[in-house]
């Protein structure tokens, strides 16, 4: 089992911790001139997202994580899995549920997302912070109405429920930032 | 390739004008500039602080050396010569030592007074400091180590077992391991995250009075009911500047502190470093009755300046040396 000591991390460094993966937010060295060192860290659980403090004694040695980021293209959902595939070998990778929990919105065929691989299966999907998706229901514009932030309710085509400016129609593509959900603008070239 | 400094000019400024009045501050006192090896036969046995070691490469085999991690063996060397008052500034490396508030090659301001008390020591860190930090608010807090923990944790250091320090570590710190921690560290753990940073900001703090265990070269003093180090600490805010002793004459404590030194290298499974004779010699003819005191210029510049990592105070910090 490969291990690595407090002394080799640094942010995105990923280890196990309890049985589950985690990847180094901050690493802070703190020593007294005369004393004991120790790293201090925030750390990420890949697994549920949240975020701790840990504190470990200089020399510390944890276990890695065999955890790997990979681009790759989404393709479809079969009812249980969801279908990831590495553009370049064509590799497919199945993930359930959990792993796409808080993305399921912002899945769409063929878009690039970043999955995380934890002993070759994904833990996580990150989306492009920047997709265009077609609007699939919202109710109809409403001409010459540019009012400053008056906006509806729309649903775009992965399923996201979004606010939109009241000019926009259905059937149009909108760019959205994945990380807030906020309709940015109309796509180009819709 | 990044090769450009990390400073600002106005920085190397700073730089140039906190030596500047530390040598001006010193050849009033009449403390004499001196200089020792950066490279010695010894280390330092110390168990929290790894010497870099080098290897001088001759036809006969090869000669290992440390790069000192202070001047303090030499420099009592030379209060043992009857140098009388003494300072240096002076490069020195601490191995591993990596972070916002550590490079392992730092400058170090070190002097000697003797006949010093560390309490009169004490308050000529204080006016160093107000000369080289204008804006620094009157009135340092003085604190006992011991009154720290009292005031915290109702725990008094001095007599606190290992088992107490292990509950209040469980208790305040995340996730901390105490497996293989000695009293030294626990306290340390205790002091570095959950007492320092209660310490005033922008205000000099003094800590006194330590724990033998946290003794170092430190002289000891009975009290009534337990020993402590006179040793103490300053900080401003939360950033430690400076460490400094009543220093340990007797020639049998200093071999003791060396030889137990190396003992709990060995307890910490780390490699035992090569004891200094020289400086045990010297204080075998004597040391003078003496106080001294370090203090990490680059930190100090960092509260010149008001950076918050010592990468940007330092021209070409460790990665890019």
């Amino acid at each position: 089992m490969a291990t690595v000591s407090t002394s080799e991390f640094k942010s995105g460094l990923k280890f196990i911790l309890d049985g589950d993966p985690y990847t180094i937010v901050e690493n802070e060295f703190v020593k007294p001139g005369k004393g004991q060192a120790f790293s201090r860290v925030k750390i990420r659980n890949l697994k549920t997202g949240r975020v701790v403090d840990k504190t470990f004694k200089s020399g510390e040695k944890v276990e890695a994580a065999d955890v790997m980021e990979v681009d790759m293209e989404y393709l479809y959902e079969d009812g249980e899995f969801w279908h990831f595939m590495e553009p370049t070998s064509f590799e497919q990778h199945a993930a359930e549920e959990t792993a796409v929990m808080d993305v399921k919105h912002w899945l769409k065929p063929q878009e690039k997302y970043i999955v995380t691989l934890w002993n070759g299966s994904p833990l996580s999907a990150t989306p492009p912070n920047f997709i265009e998706l077609q609007i699939t229901e919202c109710d109809p514009g409403v001409a010459g109405n540019t009012a400053q932030g008056a906006t509806k309710p729309a649903t775009v085509e992965t399923g996201a429920q979004i606010k939109v400016p009241l000019f926009v129609e259905e059937g149009e593509m909108v760019k959205i930032d994945t990380r807030t959900g906020e309709y940015l603008s109309r796509a180009k070239d819709s | 390739m990044d090769w450009s400094p990390n400073t600002t000019q106005q920085t190397r400024k700073s730089r140039a004008q906190m030596l500047h009045d530390i040598r001006a501050f010193f050849l009033q006192r009449d403390v004499l500039e001196v200089e020792t090896p950066a490279l010695s036969q010894f280390g330092n046995t110390d168990p929290f602080i790894e010497s870099i070691q080098c290897i001088q490469q001759k036809s006969e085999g090869s000669e290992l050396r440390y790069l000192h991690t202070s001047p303090e063996y030499p420099m009592k060397r030379l209060l043992a010569a009857d140098s009388g008052d003494i300072y240096q500034i002076s490069k020195v490396w601490r191995a591993g030592e990596s972070g916002n508030k550590h490079n392992p090659e730092f400058t170090l301001l070190e002097w000697y007074r003797v006949g010093f008390s560390y309490q009169k020591l004490m308050q000529e860190v204080e006016e160093l400091l107000s000369i080289v930090l204008p804006d620094l608010p009157k009135k340092p807090q003085f604190k006992t180590y011991e009154s720290l923990f009292l005031e915290k944790f109702n725990i008094n250091p001095h007599i606190a077992t290992n088992e107490q320090l292990i509950d209040c570590v469980r208790e305040h710190i995340d996730h901390l391991d105490t497996e293989g921690m000695n009293n030294q560290s626990l306290l340390d753990a205790i002091l570095s995250f959950c007492i320092e940073p209660e310490f005033e900001s922008s205000h000099l703090t003094f800590v006194y009075d330590y724990p033998v265990s946290q003794s170092a070269l430190a002289q000891i003093r009975q009290t009534e009911h337990y020993p402590v180090a006179e040793r103490f600490e300053v900080y401003l805010g939360q950033s430690e500047l400076g460490n400094g002793y009543q220093e340990e004459v007797d020639s049998k404590r200093n071999k003791q502190i060396l030889s137990d030194e190396n003992q709990a290298r060995k307890d910490f499974n780390l490699e035992t470093v090569k004891e200094d004779r020289l400086f045990l010699a010297a204080a075998e003819k004597g040391i003078p009755a003496s106080a001294g005191v370090a203090i990490g210029l680059d930190r100090v510049l960092m509260c010149i300046t008001g950076e918050k990592s010592i990468q940007k105070v330092i021209n070409f910090p460790w990665d890019k040396a």
